[in-house]
């Protein structure tokens, strides 16, 4: 599968001129609210037309400006799950699940009812009305709806954000179980990082209206709100005092105990304030992560703070110092330095199944 | 309270001249609501004034217009004779017809502004789901808009009812074909002794009336109570 987009549209004073291309798994489109990210999915789902440019989806051109062609959003095969569920509200759950199934040429219904309800977890909700839903279930419904149309390119544009922390809580590994088992290709819109860490397999980020970089979640999130992705892969637990052991590029981390499988893959975010820096090997430390490093680079910012990339193993690392200690520590580019991480800064609230990282299977994110 | 068989006639007349009026509108109301609500074009503006004018105009001179358009020397009255059959001039057709030129403002009104509720952003979902725009309409914006179409269905039932002027101009008084319910009721004011037919009538029609409106309330509210999911 691939998606091609080149698109250019004036909304007023802005102006939207994205370029990417996407292949399977799950693109994330990430960004600022207002750097239109929207914009690009409803180009992409004929919802609104680009004024110049072209969308390709697998080889099938569904808008071309140049030569004049537009396919219509249902003639289009591309499900949408909306941020706001959009359920019809004079049809039960199940007719509500049921409809883009008619238009589907019956060879192309690739998705079994049964799988996807039981997947979602929607049995018990088939026939009720989508005013008697909670906003979880209805949005969960939106998934599913969007889902049984059989789409070859699915649009998510920020399916949780109308969510609170649990009812998302609730949501994401009915997101990931999407990813995994549809094997339908996802575009997914956010503005939230511990999502799009989670979810992505890779990222798009958009930055007023432009993309601004592309590519692996690690490499195009690390440095995006002063914090790292580091990828890595469970190699011990250890049962006495509770911790597991991550083997990463940048060396060995220790957080506390999380329960997955040996040989797991996870992504890893580390805040930068939550980084410290050494210039010699530290001894008697009641942190248990350090990483030898390389400082790359050193962005003062306005006030005390400077932000400091390492690169470690070649990971990049990102550690918020003060200025003054920069100055006293003679931090510049090519100094090796010991980069510092408390484990119990390692938050569990992030846990989760991967996107397709190098393992493919069983693997999770853990934001720290 | 019993009928003369001539009241009773008229009474089941107009019963039959009101919902034909009504039945016969309604795709001609639906679709022009749907285009004033959601259309951008030149001579909307004409449109609509056209539509709504039998509102503000004297009943005498929509019946008289509808009588010099399809009357038997009207402008369109022979060729709908003659090559499709359809008389209205002094028929009960035709007093369905002036029915339904009164009623259509109602009609269009009431059925407009449901259109014009129905949340654009569900269309577009049917769409992504592939649903081409007349499934998208036949499957989500007219189940949507029944609430508004009804109300305004049984309004423009209710003013057939009572539509006088329009009718008597165009098709005059004709006892058993044109002579409707209030036809017959200005009929007994006219002549010594009508009084108690008159009475009768007038509280016939209020009871009609009045069982339109609420049959239309509680089929509404039961309509609007499944749409909002209950």
């Amino acid at each position: 599968m691939s998606l091609d987009v080149d698109v250019f549209r004036r909304l007023g004073a802005f102006t939207l001129q994205v370029t990417f291309r996407a292949e399977g798994g799950l693109t994330a489109l990430f960004g600022a609210s207002g750097s239109g990210k929207t914009t690009v999915v409803n180009i992409i789902a004929g919802l609104v037309r680009p004024e110049r440019g072209r969308v390709v989806v697998n080889g099938d051109v569904v808008v071309d400006t140049e030569r004049g062609m537009f396919v219509r959003p249902h003639r289009r095969r591309i499900g949408y799950v909306f941020q706001e569920p959009r359920l019809f509200p004079h049809m039960t759950v199940r007719r509500n699940l049921l409809y883009g199934r008619w238009f589907t040429p019956r060879h192309a219904r690739d998705q079994s009812f049964e799988q996807v309800t039981d997947l979602l977890g929607l049995g018990p909700l088939l026939d009720r009305r989508p005013a008697r839903l909670s906003g979880g279930e209805k949005q969960r419904v939106a998934i599913g709806r969007a889902w049984l149309s059989s789409p070859r390119l699915l649009l998510m544009d920020e399916p949780l954000s109308s969510l609170d922390t649990a009812r998302k809580q609730e949501i994401l590994p009915y997101l990931e179980r999407l990813r995994d088992d549809s094997r339908i290709p996802i575009v997914y819109v956010s503005h939230s990082l511990p999502e799009v860490a989670r979810l992505a397999t890779q990222v798009v980020l958009l930055t007023d209206g432009r993309v601004s970089a592309t590519g692996p979640v690690e490499r195009v999130l690390t440095g995006i709100e002063s914090s790292s992705i580091l990828e890595a892969r469970v190699v011990d637990h250890d049962d006495v005092f509770g911790l597991t052991t991550l083997e990463s590029r940048a060396g060995r981390l220790r957080l506390p105990r999380v329960e997955l499988s040996v040989g797991a893959v996870v992504r890893v975010g580390i805040r930068a304030q939550d980084v410290l820096l050494a210039v010699h090997p530290p001894g008697g430390l009641s942190a248990r992560n350090v990483l030898p490093a390389v400082v790359t680079g050193v962005e003062l910012q306005p006030g005390a703070v400077a932000e400091v990339k390492l690169c470690a193993g070649g990971a990049t690392l990102i550690a918020q110092i003060t200025r003054e200690t920069v100055h006293a520590l003679e931090i510049a580019p090519g100094r090796p330095v010991y980069a510092i991480i408390k484990a119990v800064a390692f938050d569990r609230a992030m846990l989760a199944s991967d996107a397709g990282l190098a393992s493919g299977a069983g693997s999770d994110i853990i934001n720290v | 309270m019993t009928l003369s068989p001539e009241e009773y006639t008229a009474v089941r007349l107009s019963l039959r001249v009101a919902f034909w009026a009504v039945t016969a509108s309604l795709p001609f109301g639906i679709v022009v609501a749907v285009v004033l609500a959601r259309g951008r074009f030149w001579g909307k503006t004409f449109l609509e004034g056209l539509v709504y004018l039998p509102l503000v105009l004297p009943p005498v001179v929509t019946g008289y217009a509808l009588l010099l358009l399809f009357g038997r020397r009207g402008v369109l009255g022979p060729f709908l004779a003659e090559r499709l059959g359809i008389v209205f001039a002094f028929r009960w057709t035709g007093a369905a017809l002036a029915c339904a030129v009164m009623g259509f403002p109602l009609l269009v009104r009431a059925t407009r502004l449901s259109v014009e509720a129905v949340d654009r952003r569900l269309e577009d979902a049917a769409a992504t789901l592939g649903a081409n725009r007349l499934w998208v309409f036949l499957t989500v914006t007219l189940p949507l808009m029944v609430p508004g179409l009804l109300a305004g269905a049984v309004l423009a039932f209710a003013r057939s009812l009572g539509e006088f002027g329009a009718t008597i101009t165009f098709v005059s008084n004709i006892p058993g074909e044109t002579q409707t319910l209030p036809s017959a009721l200005y009929t007994f004011t006219q002549v010594p002794g009508g009084e108690a037919g008159a009475l009768r009538l007038s509280l016939i029609a209020v009871a009609v009336s009045m069982l339109a409106l609420l049959a239309a309330e509680v089929l509404g509210r039961r309509i609007a109570r499944r749409l909002q999911g209950a």
